[in-house]
């Protein structure tokens, strides 16, 4: 018997599991890259090419008219841009700061009624009233339609991430909790000058799960937003695929005259727009994602 | 009871009072009163809305005053056919959806950790966590970019090799596939890594013993590896059925939009609500049918957590 310095045998078992781990993987790994690559592909590809040839993996004829007429519309897809930055930026700061104070509060063993509280909230994720009174109620009640909070209020506090804040702060050592206290701090300042600083990487992790939850968010536009000056990136990407009439507004707007409507090459052109940043992104906040997994993992 | 037992030994350290409780705990209150709020108006109201479910809603009249209609809407739900086809699409797909993707995150978590190559596992691992990244609305674009009648390259490759194309978006009985495909292309390259994470924490000494037996790798990988993962993959397993009634809306809803031809094999318990929802004569069908999955989820869920704490305390729910 062979023994690599792994101490790992390399028999005929071995050579055949690597083939197939190997193949397996890798062809799985490109099927989840190709299509984007695809996407970009056709986004470069003039209308007529498309409409002769379909989609196809190679640039055939270079042409970027999608993008032109895209990203000439100020009025649209870069206000679609600002708001989806501002809901991001704005959604994931409350979100984190009211899931980390909660979850630290109800992780005190002081706090006296912390665990009715904590059913409280728990309760809402096992029984929900339906999308249908929800609906109604912020609709109707809340005045939501056409609001710039409704975009960010429907998700701005998440039991889950609380679960998994309350989880963390059981790892940060109750003395230091105790010695600020005697000091004469009050529970607040502990919590913003104390806690918070010893809580980065559950913030990281939290801030990087809402902040992808409120940039990839359409279904809060869906729900409550009419005016196209309030549509997200994802909203209007959605609309631009469900009909061409949102297509040829966008050109008529963007000024440019083009013979034919690059309606493939638009469509391809906006989810390039609309998913690029987070391709470029994501190799490196992909960390804080997979650590995301056992960060809330103490049972409390 | 303590506190009595305390109180009779000692008087000074009386039970304080409610008020006295509040006045102490003033700043935590403060704290969590926003996030209490929040879930009483986004979580705990719109339960009460359920009579919604009981009542013939008018816009006009508002919750209050539309009138009520007792069970007519369950009625409707169910008798015209739409209840049975869209709870089976809702069980179906999400067995399908549990199994399919437990079975291929298992497969990908045991062949990653054997792989000894560090960059090509690194690489493959950060590609296969591109599409967990990726909303739906771009998923639906991508998707049509592959399947379309006209456009497609799946039938831009038949056309290449001389095939005739085939129009998916026509063919109601190729979604289930194409759907389960989407879900493991989206969420195994995520779903693996809690599997990895359980087979790094294996103590190698147990592989090297079975090496010195002679062991070969199919006898280590049955033998030790997936015996070390059944328990998180059981509890895993429970928890998702747990969920089994709760279908992925914006998966259905973006993948599929409003292709009516497909609805037979796509439309879920979800996607019927908010249809149902939209058309203004509907609404009360709509709360109906939301409820009525409500109490199903919260049966499965409570089922599932029952099972889990029989089986592994630390790993049940609440």
């Amino acid at each position: 018997m062979e023994y690599t310095n792994r101490g790992i045998r390399t028999g005929k078992d071995r050579i055949i599991f690597n083939a197939v781990a190997y193949l397996v993987l890798g062809v799985f790994a490109l099927l989840c890259v190709i299509p984007f690559y695809l996407v970009i592909v056709a986004s470069l590809t003039s209308e007529e090419a498309i409409m002769r040839e379909g989609f196809s993996l190679l640039v055939r004829d270079f042409s970027l008219e999608g993008y032109e007429i895209i990203l000439n519309n100020p009025a649209t897809i870069a206000r679609a841009y600002l708001n989806t930055v501002t809901v991001t930026v704005t959604g994931t700061v409350v979100s984190v700061f009211m899931v980390t104070m909660c979850g630290y509060v109800l992780q005190q063993r002081s706090f006296p009624w912390r665990n009715k509280i904590m059913m409280f909230f728990y309760f809402t994720t096992l029984f929900s009233g339906g999308l249908t009174p929800y609906y109604i109620l912020c609709t109707r009640y809340l005045g939501f339609k056409n609001k710039f909070y409704a975009l960010i209020l429907p998700s701005a506090f998440s039991v889950w991430n609380m679960i998994i804040a309350k989880n963390f702060m059981r790892t940060i050592p109750p003395e230091i909790h105790e010695s600020a206290k005697m000091d004469g701090a009050g529970e607040f300042r502990i919590f913003l000058s104390l806690i918070l600083p010893l809580a980065k990487p559950l913030l990281a992790t939290l801030g990087l799960f809402s902040a992808l939850g409120f940039w990839n968010d359409w279904y809060n536009c869906m729900l409550f937003i009419d005016d196209k000056d309030l549509y997200t990136l994802q909203y209007f990407l959605q609309e631009m695929l469900n009909s061409i009439e949102n297509l040829r507004i966008v050109a008529e707007k963007s000024g440019i005259v083009v013979p034919v409507l690059p309606t493939e090459a638009m469509k391809m052109a906006m989810t390039i727009v609309v998913t690029g940043p987070i391709i470029f992104v994501y190799p490196f906040i992909q960390r804080f994602f997979i650590k995301g997994l056992t960060i809330g993992s103490v049972k409390g | 009871m303590s506190a009595r037992f305390a109180t009779q030994i000692n008087p000074a350290a009386r039970k304080k009072t409610f008020f006295q409780q509040v006045a102490q705990n003033r700043t935590f209150l403060i704290m969590v009163a926003i996030p209490i709020l929040y879930v009483i108006v986004f979580s705990y109201i719109p339960m009460g809305g359920i009579i919604l479910a009981f009542k013939d809603y008018k816009y006009r009249l508002g919750i209050f005053g539309s009138p009520w209609v007792g069970l007519n809407n369950f009625r409707y739900f169910f008798i015209s056919g739409a209840a049975g086809r869209v709870i089976r699409n809702t069980l179906l797909y999400n067995m399908a959806f549990i199994t399919a993707g437990m079975i291929i995150e298992v497969f990908f978590a045991i062949v990653l950790s054997e792989i000894r190559n560090r960059y090509f596992k690194k690489i493959a691992q950060s590609m296969m966590l591109l599409p967990f990244f990726i909303s739906w609305v771009v998923v639906s674009s991508i998707v049509y970019s592959v399947l379309s009648y006209e456009y497609g390259l799946i039938n831009n490759l038949l056309a290449g090799v001389g095939g005739e194309p085939v129009n998916l978006y026509a063919l109601p009985k190729a979604w289930p596939f194409i759907l389960v495909f989407l879900r493991i292309w989206k969420g195994a390259g995520y779903g693996c890594i809690i599997y990895l994470a359980n087979i790094t924490s294996i103590d190698p000494e147990i592989y090297e013993a079975a090496d010195i037996d002679g062991a070969n790798i199919w006898q280590k990988t049955s033998a030790i590896t997936l015996q070390h993962l059944r328990p998180t993959m059981v509890i895993l397993f429970l928890l998702a059925m747990g969920g089994m009634f709760r279908g992925d809306f914006g998966m259905f809803y973006q993948i599929i939009r409003n292709n009516g031809t497909l609805l037979p094999y796509t439309d879920i318990i979800d996607t019927f609500v908010f249809r149902a929802l939209l058309s203004s004569s509907d609404v009360g069908m709509s709360a109906a049918s939301g409820l009525f999955q409500s109490v199903l989820c919260f049966i499965t869920v409570m089922l599932a957590n029952f099972v889990v704490t029989k089986i592994d305390p630390d790993y049940a729910l609440f």
